[in-house]
């Protein structure tokens, strides 16, 4: 076979394998495996779900989803070389992802260049403060996750405070946070510790924030620690109840504290956790028990926040190319920011042109674990 | 004071688990000078396979043997598969293939288990014992009892048994050992499926504590490593007063200091053991004959 022969076929194969060309290249960049897996692991099956449904029942505007997903591992340096990858090669007209701060921060100069709209599913409050023209974000911040539970332990009549967080990405940045709103919201932090994101024992800093008077005890971590500061703030017979970040919002969590140790906890957290005890008027009741039953027959896992945040992503997309009536990526990033009463598992999503988030504290309902379940506090 | 007692019993928690781990180090470092950075892999195995034999209904004891034989059955095949075929190498490169093999297991486990974090429930319990106004938790104490008896029996089998003697001597010298009559590549197997073996019970005894996920070990490995290094390599006394004092040392640190130089202030410790001991605490002095 001569080379131009070799090409021809090769050219040939290519253009067959390929999508045919109305399809809308939808990109991702996700952190399946690496430290955030438990994050990035419901997200993807969350969108390849999702996208395979959206398909079987006709796509968007009449064309087929075709899903470009990688996984960045949790690197940003990876992220970065997807994000051009995705734009210069596969030519998507929207990204969903950015699973970690991270990955997402590296992600946004090269969407922002060539102005595709951007989806992202990570927790800072950095990523749409100040507001970037084409990036958007669906979960909400770790500012008002802080602003939601000040607002609790004031109600109970708490003011002094103990906090304990990981020294992870997550962690720091909304320790970062909470000190920074805690006295506008009327409390004072009494104790500030730190742990590693791996350790397998907190007594040392809860006996030292015992020591300090603290009359409630906030620890702000994703991950095992977490469940290790729960475990340990039993064994201690603390009398100061322990608040959780959002960061912890699934049922893994009461698992591996222990549904003893975890009794009385209460944490921030989106409704799709309790999608059976919503009121049967509440507008958010068919969306979240609608993913929840799809998420769980189709993977057999019990469905957390994290892959809520990639579902809400993808319909906001979807509705906005829908309005938009149009695949170009200027038309879908105008239509996403014209987003208004659209109702996601996070809550529902206003966006204006200051306004990249569309979440307010009312899209958070305050949880009580009681007897290994959740329920909500009124 | 209770909080010293409260900041030594988590120190002795931590520290415990450290010094298990370290102890899965000694066995293959004393038949090879081989430092396996796929021990923290063999922790993670033991704690995952129990986990999902558990959850598959199998009682807790029954899963845990499984972890552990089945992990050592793991550790020989990497010997067999990737250590015995590059026997002439020097001994950097088999560390660097013992570092080949963690990422390798690493990426296996997150594929035949899940990438989510596990724990199973203590042995005895959540009841935490109460001692002079700090608590311990019955776990940890079925850690540190692991961690001793390990210690012994390894001691036992260095000092009083001809197999032990045949692992130190193909350490020391291959050739003589295998010119004494020693089959050094059993010997190899032998130390690989019991370092595997430790290295498994590690993970069942400490996963209630530590919780478990497909990518533990490189943390744990990580730690133990340096509690092997401060008590001196390949002795198993000092890998179990390293580990012990590598705990302490980070418990007090958290309590006393502040938590944000925990790790600092124990890795500062040890730069200065290994500057005034480079042997560490317990590692015998190493002459080399030109």
């Amino acid at each position: 076979m001569t080379i131009r022969t070799l090409m021809s076929t090769a050219a040939a194969l290519t253009a067959l394998a390929g999508p045919a060309l109305a399809d809308i290249n939808i990109g991702a960049s996700i952190s399946e495996t690496g430290p955030a897996a438990f994050l990035g692991d419901p997200e993807a099956k969350t969108l390849r779900m999702e996208v395979e449904k959206i398909n079987a029942e006709g796509g968007i505007i009449g064309e087929p989803i075709n899903l470009i997903m990688y996984d960045d591992g949790g690197d940003p340096n990876k992220a970065r070389t997807f994000a051009t990858r995705l734009v210069e090669d596969d030519e998507v007209v929207a990204v969903i992802g950015g699973t970690t701060t991270g990955t997402t921060m590296a992600m946004v100069p090269v969407y922002e260049d060539a102005e595709i709209p951007f989806i992202s599913l990570a927790g800072a409050v950095e990523i749409i403060e100040p507001v970037k023209e084409f990036v958007f974000k669906t979960p909400h911040t770790d500012r008002m996750a802080c602003e939601k539970i000040f607002e609790d332990m004031a109600a109970r009549g708490f003011s002094r405070i103990g906090m304990i967080s990981g020294s992870d990405g997550f962690g720091k940045s909304m320790q970062a946070q909470c000190k920074d709103v805690a006295e506008a919201s009327g409390v004072e932090i009494v104790a500030d510790e730190v742990y590693g994101p791996q350790d397998a024992d907190m007594t040392p800093q809860l006996t030292n924030i015992k020591g300090s008077g603290a009359e409630a005890i906030l620890n702000s971590g994703m991950g095992q620690g977490p469940a290790v500061v729960t475990r340990n703030h039993t064994q201690l017979a603390i009398d100061a109840p322990l608040y959780q970040s959002h960061g912890v919002a699934s049922k893994q969590f009461i698992e591996l504290a222990g549904s003893e140790a975890a009794e009385g906890v209460r944490l921030p957290a989106a409704a799709l956790l309790v999608a059976d005890q919503l009121a049967e008027d509440d507008p958010q009741k068919p969306v979240v028990v609608g993913y929840r039953d799809g998420y769980e027959s189709e993977t057999g896992e019990d469905v957390s926040t994290f892959g809520g945040h990639a579902y809400d992503a993808l319909y906001i997309l979807k509705a906005a190319i829908e309005s938009a009536g149009s695949t170009e990526p200027a038309a879908i990033r105008d239509a996403i920011e014209a987003t208004s009463g659209f109702v996601g598992t996070a809550g529902e999503v206003n966006f204006s042109g200051d306004d990249h988030l569309g979440l307010t504290l009312d899209a958070f309902e305050m949880l009580e674990i009681k007897d290994g379940n959740w329920t909500i506090v009124e | 004071m209770p909080e010293l007692l409260q900041f030594l019993f988590s120190g002795l928690t931590v520290g415990a688990v450290y010094a298990l781990v370290a102890l899965g180090f000694t066995i293959i470092y004393n038949a090879s000078d081989v430092v396996n950075f796929a021990q923290g892999e063999f922790v993670m195995l033991g704690g995952m396979i129990t986990v999902f034999a558990h959850a598959a209904g199998l009682p807790l004891l029954l899963a845990a043997g499984i972890a552990i034989a089945a992990t050592a059955v793991i550790g020989v095949a990497l010997n067999k598969l990737a250590i015995e075929p590059a026997r002439g190498a020097p001994v950097v490169s088999l560390i660097i293939i013992t570092i080949g093999a963690s990422i390798f297991l690493r990426g296996v486990a997150s594929l035949v288990f899940d990438k989510q974090i596990h724990r199973f429930p203590a042995f005895s319990g959540d009841a935490p014992f109460r001692i002079g106004g700090a608590t311990i938790l019955p776990q940890s104490l079925w850690v540190i009892a692991g961690g001793v008896a390990v210690f012994i029996a390894l001691w036992l089998f260095f000092t009083r048994t001809l197999t032990g003697k045949a692992v130190l001597a193909t350490s020391n010298n291959r050739l003589a050992a295998q010119l004494v009559g020693i089959n050094t590549n059993w010997v190899m197997t032998l130390s690989f499926a019991l370092s595997a073996a430790i290295g498994a019970l590690a993970g069942v005894l400490a996963t209630p504590i530590t919780n478990t996920s497909y990518d533990v070990g490189i943390a744990l490995a990580l730690k133990g490593f340096a509690a092997a290094m401060l008590g001196g390599m390949g002795n198993p006394k000092g890998a179990l007063v390293g580990g012990i004092l590598l705990g302490i040392l980070e418990a007090l640190t958290a309590g006393y200091l502040s938590s944000q130089y925990k790790d600092a202030a124990a890795f500062i410790v040890i730069l200065l053991v290994l500057f005034i001991m480079p042997q560490g605490l317990f590692g015998a002095r190493q002459t080399e004959r030109v």
